[in-house]
């Protein structure tokens, strides 16, 4: 690591979160809802803290656009998924199922703190 | 509009209530009914004088009714809105003197400090820009974070000019299409302006005093704020 990285604090304003796969049945899977395991959030009442939240998904694309080749999907955490601190979320578009597995961006805001 | 015929109408034109609805309600049947002497059938037959009868071209009539409908329609006004803009509640958190912590933009991570809420509902706030860098600055309070952590600013006052319409960005001329466009100018970087730059002074200097009697309060103000490994946001306390 240089010596002067050792002073730069990294600006985080947000928390990790994992995309898992879809909300599902057993046969049928609903693409337009993406299940997301947050960090360090184990419990259902946990999760009440992120509901309403903006949640991105950053992805790399071959092509630059805007200059940049990171593109982002954003969305919305819209209410728990079970006990175990997962929560449902609705992208402005779905999630490709390339993206399972990946991680994604919890915001911070809106805030009600 | 007049606000009767706007609650007696599902939409433009559609009466909210049947024809029989209606002359149930305007209860015409109850009232008496007043006899009017009948006027002499004699004198009526005298009064009444036939129209000589002229053939008329179709044409021409049908026509004429058209334009007599498009006279009756009346010209379509849009719907009188009787939504008021009201500002947004402010969160109970948020009192004037509490840090808050920037979440969006340009100055996230930043720590400054609530003055009060303006007319349009955003959060007015400033660094102090001596401490922090950050100015004078309107912000939505859903991009903020209440810290418990409170710079006590009853005796600072605020000027009354810090409104909306002090932080609306002025308008720039158009350049498209023009020379200017091409050669150069847009390269100039424009200046603050400098009677802003006074009034953040001027405004700034009771507040930078207020911290400063509290220890530490200013270098609380000038760090920044940031998640780091392991910390969940849910669980800190601000």
């Amino acid at each position: 690591m240089p010596f002067v990285a050792l002073f730069l604090k990294k600006l985080c304003l947000y928390s990790k979160g994992r995309f898992l796969g879809f909300k599902r049945g057993k046969r049928n899977q609903y693409e337009h809802t993406a299940l997301v395991q947050l960090e360090d959030v184990n419990s259902k009442e946990e999760t009440t803290f992120y509901a309403g939240k903006r949640i991105a998904y950053l992805y790399r694309a071959p092509t630059a656009k805007k200059g940049t080749n990171v593109r982002c999907i954003w969305g919305r955490i819209t209410r728990s998924h079970g006990n175990s601190g997962v929560v449902r979320a609705k992208f402005r578009h779905n999630l490709p199922p390339s993206a399972m597995g990946s991680s994604v961006r919890v915001m911070l805001y809106p805030s009600n703190i | 509009m007049a606000k009767t015929a706007h609650k007696n109408q599902l939409a433009p034109g559609i009466s909210r209530l049947s024809h029989s609805k209606v002359f149930s309600k305007r209860a015409t049947y109850k009232a008496k009914k007043e006899s009017k002497p009948k006027a002499d059938a004699a004198e009526a037959k005298k009064a009444f004088v036939r129209k000589p009868y002229v053939k008329e071209d179709l044409v021409d009539v049908l026509t004429a009714k058209k334009n007599e409908l498009v006279q009756a329609a009346v010209t379509p006004r849009p719907k009188h809105s009787r939504k008021a803009l009201r500002a947004p509640k402010l969160r109970k958190s948020i009192t004037p003197g509490t840090v808050l912590i920037m979440l969006a933009g340009r100055f996230r991570g930043k720590r400054v400090v609530f003055l009060k809420q303006l007319k349009s509902g955003l959060l007015l706030v400033t660094g102090p820009f001596k401490l922090n860098g950050v100015p004078l600055r309107r912000v939505n309070q859903a991009y903020v974070i209440a810290s418990s952590t409170k710079v006590d600013i009853s005796g600072v006052k605020i000027d009354s000019k810090f409104n909306d319409a002090y932080f609306k960005h002025e308008k720039e001329a158009k350049l498209k299409g023009t020379e200017e466009e091409f050669f150069g100018k847009e390269a100039q970087k424009k200046e603050h302006p400098a009677h802003k730059l006074a009034d953040q002074k001027l405004a700034d200097k009771d507040i930078v005093a207020a911290v400063a009697k509290v220890p530490y309060l200013a270098s609380y103000l000038s760090s920044t704020f940031s998640l780091t490994k392991g910390q969940a946001p849910h669980k800190l306390k601000y």
